[in-house]
């Protein structure tokens, strides 16, 4: 398995994180996208490039101008993953507050 | 009363915190988590051992019933103040996965009301993700719940 593919790894990185809450308004070209941080402009290539691995975001073509836009549905996925391990903790605190509302010193 | 259970701190860090809200009193929510009898009864695993002190160990067992061993795990509790926290660590045995460290805190919200705040912090993100994955980690002791039900509805 790439390792870079996981959503977990590209959500790892802050400067992901940030260039995915920048997207979150519009969509931006590289450039524009590179001139929201002080890294040098191939690193945020880089990171550009794990997150369409992970299609976390889309490209297209505009003219001479390639676009980034958000793939929010690819987000779910993380809110997918957890909700099994949230709803067993729900039930065992359900569990926890019946059991307490029966028990009497 | 609808109480949601929240699950957060995913994105971004190797931490799951975990809060939810009880129509108990903070004394009835510290209890539930340091009295045996009333661990088994809600986190659907047997208690081998507690020592509910700083500095003392605890150990569950989950096992079907036939008895196999199916999840154990155990720790050391680094601090138990009481109705208002407990820090201790957890391993899963036999996984090979590394312990991760737990604050729990209690909070009296009213008198009659109270909130659970669980910080559980990993290793590294991976190894909360992995952990996360395994069937029987989390998952297994409501399994075990639903095919007791199941026992006990044809027995």
């Amino acid at each position: 398995m790439n390792l870079r593919r996981d959503i977990f790894q590209a959500i790892a990185d802050p400067t992901r994180r940030a260039i995915l809450m920048l997207l979150t308004s519009q969509a931006m070209t590289a450039g524009t996208i590179a001139s929201n941080f002080e890294t040098a402009r191939p690193t945020v290539s880089k990171h550009l490039q794990i997150l369409i691995e992970c299609e976390l975001l889309s490209q297209e073509q505009n003219g001479r101008e390639i676009y980034y836009s958000l793939n929010p549905l690819k987000l779910r996925e993380i809110e997918d993953f957890i909700e099994p391990f949230r709803k067993l903790w729900d039930n065992r605190f359900s569990k926890l507050e019946s059991v307490m509302k029966n028990y009497t010193l | 009363m609808e109480r949601k259970t929240t699950v957060d701190g995913i994105e971004g860090t190797q931490n799951i915190q975990i809060t939810r809200e009880f129509d108990l009193t903070v004394e009835q929510l510290y209890k539930a988590y340091t009295v045996p009898e009333i661990i088994e009864q809600w986190m659907g695993t047997k208690v081998i051992k507690f020592e509910g002190f700083n500095h003392g160990g605890w150990k569950f067992e989950t096992s079907t019933p036939d008895g196999i061993i199916v999840f154990s795990a155990n720790g050391v509790h680094h601090e138990v103040v009481p109705n208002q926290r407990i820090v201790r660590t957890f391993v899963i045995e036999n996984s090979g996965f590394p312990a991760q460290l737990e604050f729990i805190e209690f909070e009296a919200l009213t008198e009659s009301s109270s909130k659970l705040s669980m910080l559980m912090v990993f290793k590294t993100a991976e190894d909360r993700n992995n952990i996360l994955k395994l069937p029987f980690a989390y998952g297994l002791n409501m399994a075990h719940d639903k095919l007791q039900s199941f026992f006990n509805s044809i027995s």
